[in-house]
């Protein structure tokens, strides 16, 4: 008798449970703010790195509201004198992100302290904001691999890098070289084969950088 | 060692436990947060691998929202381009209601801990949805139109209807406890009574006048009465039943029972209708802004209707099986309502202290 019952009712609960579950599947991230944004490695004169210095392009839709209200003498521009109290507030509000930047140097996690040297500035053709700042490491860093990630773990914001020289590297050491990887490269078929590491242990160079996702690899002799 | 129908059962209310459970956590997206978390150096990274139908969904969605800002400068010289920015924010918000929030869950939950009706689950995602839409509309048309307030000072209201929002969630949560704690307790004690105890019609009966006052306060005083008429009642399947019909709940008036819930959930605006609405008040199309967001509204009520019917199914099933043992049956029913509204304040609390976020405010 509880067999035929659960025979009658068996479609239904299914059928809600796997609605639910689909419904869980497809929570996933909704960004709101899109960034494009162009870094650097800033390296010291001993050849430690100090810090990245990123400028951050937001999208227009971001752009009017975060200038929404601010005082302005020209009605169709900003200075940056204008914006630094806004600045002010970005590069505070951004320390609860962790900047959105993670560094590991040597596989070892590099942290950052606050940010300096920031500014914002306006383009008025293109109504969009550019966010600058150096966010110093806490000690320099000096090792054969550094690795920088710039990424919002919750996809409220969206970076992808600049089409045009994403990435440089501000007067490093003799022979460091730079890898960039784009996200859009990572295919079911990539994280697959990096799964596997092959029996002598060295990764193909053309697929490791693909691997990483928006992420900034620098190797030093 | 083949199941007893005894053991069988618990073996169902467990999975029938934890799968609600587990289903409204993902729809939270916990599970999304927890990987992003795990990905920072991992494999994945900050990009969200685009596969199959949901990357797809997930893909466009982006492109939606993208669109809206040449949509509505478009729309200052050629007014058809309105039309589009209404179609492409339909969409969108039918799409971005799939994503994490907790309004979703918080209305299963309520949902699955209430005995609703697919029609009243419906009536509940759509007005916390155009509820959404109005607040958002609210604090952009007060604040930035006509106070030329800066985004920094709308995130403050933000943030205090959040909270208002949260602590909202919590109370229904706790209220729900309280009614439905009662209904397990009287369960409960059905089940150690004889079946025709004379005893066991007054007594739940007296109990649950009490509960009508606190709790219920509308199901009116023939539920009351109901017990006296169908003493009988208390020997069949249904055991000590003290689940009104839903016919009675989804009665006149009864729709007031579910605003708590309305106003809990749909107090907190989306911030992307907000930043959309700032973008179309800077653009001098604040009304299309307006239209854009309740269309939006509009889209992301079907998505969480549709969710909302499948938790009342899910609710159906647990009380089909329930129907099929007297006594026991009604106890694990019980307890799934119990588990929901424990759901219902877990949400509210850990939203509140900010152990789970829903979604982050627009000054990010």
């Amino acid at each position: 008798m509880f067999g035929a019952f659960m025979m009658r009712i068996l479609p239904t609960l299914v059928a809600a449970l796997a609605g639910l579950l689909i419904a869980g599947g497809v929570a996933s991230a909704h960004p709101h703010v899109w960034v494009t944004m162009k870094s650097s490695v800033v390296y010291g004169p001993d050849g430690a790195a100090i810090g990245v210095r990123h400028s951050w392009k937001f999208d227009d839709m971001y752009s009017a509201f975060a200038i929404q209200g601010l005082d302005h003498k020209d009605k169709d521009n900003f200075t940056s004198e204008e914006l630094q109290p806004l600045a002010k507030v970005n590069v505070e509000s951004l320390k609860e992100y962790d900047f959105f930047t993670f560094a590991k140097a040597d596989n070892k996690k590099a942290e950052f302290t606050d940010p300096v040297d920031y500014h914002l500035d306006f383009n008025a053709k293109d109504t969009v904001l550019t966010l600058h700042f150096l966010l110093p490491f806490k000690t320099p860093v000096k090792s054969k691999t550094l690795r920088l990630e710039i990424f919002d773990p919750e996809y409220f914001v969206d970076f992808e890098l600049d089409p045009v020289d994403p990435v440089a590297l501000d007067h490093p050491p003799a022979g460091c070289e730079l890898t960039l990887g784009k996200p859009q490269e990572l295919t079911a078929e990539m994280a697959r084969k990096l799964a596997e590491i092959p029996p002598d242990g060295k990764i193909p160079t053309e697929s490791y950088g693909a691997a990483f996702a928006n992420k900034i690899m620098v190797r030093c002799p | 060692m083949p199941l007893t129908p005894l053991s069988r059962e618990r073996v169902i209310v467990a999975l029938v436990l934890c799968s609600t459970a587990s289903s409204l956590l993902l729809m939270l997206g916990a599970h999304d947060h927890a990987l992003a978390q795990a990905s920072a150096f991992g494999s994945r990274g900050g990009a969200q691998p685009s596969t199959g139908l949901i990357g797809w969904m997930f893909a466009k969605q982006a492109e939606f929202y993208r669109e809206m800002s040449g949509v509505i400068r478009a729309a200052k010289t050629d007014g058809t381009a309105v039309w589009t920015l209404l179609a492409i924010s339909f969409v969108y918000g039918i799409f971005h209601a799939a994503g994490p929030g907790h309004g979703k869950a918080v209305i299963s939950s309520y949902l699955v801990a209430n005995e609703e009706t697919w029609r009243r689950g419906i009536v509940l995602s759509f007005a916390s949805a155009l509820l959404q839409a109005l607040v958002a509309v609210t604090i952009v048309g007060i604040a930035a139109a006509l106070l030329n307030a800066t985004a920094g000072q709308m995130c403050s209201a933000e943030r205090v209807i959040e909270v208002v929002s949260y602590a909202l969630i919590a109370l229904v949560g706790v209220r729900l406890i309280w009614v439905k704690g009662r209904g397990f307790l009287h369960a409960a004690r059905g089940l150690a009574r004889p079946l025709h105890a004379v005893g066991a019609a007054v007594t739940p009966s007296h109990d649950h006048k009490h509960d009508h006052h606190h709790g219920h306060h509308d199901h009116g005083h023939h539920h009351h009465d109901h017990h006296h008429d169908h003493d009988d009642e208390h020997a069949s399947a249904w055991g000590h039943a003290h689940g009104p019909e839903p016919e009675e709940l989804a009665g006149p008036g009864g729709w007031r029972r579910g605003l708590s819930a309305i106003v809990a959930v749909g107090l907190r605006p989306c911030s992307g209708a907000i930043i959309v609405l700032v973008f179309a008040l800077a653009q001098g199309l604040f009304w299309a802004g307006v239209a854009a967001t309740f269309v939006m509204g509009l889209g992301t009520a079907i998505t969480v209707a549709l969710i909302a019917t499948l938790a009342v199914a899910f609710r159906s099933a647990a009380k089909q099986i329930a129907a099929s043992r007297s006594g026991y049956g009604m106890l694990m029913l019980r307890g799934v309502e119990v588990g929901a509204a424990v759901l219902v304040l877990c949400f509210g609390v850990l939203l509140l202290t900010g152990y789970m976020v829903a979604e982050r405010g627009a000054c990010f």
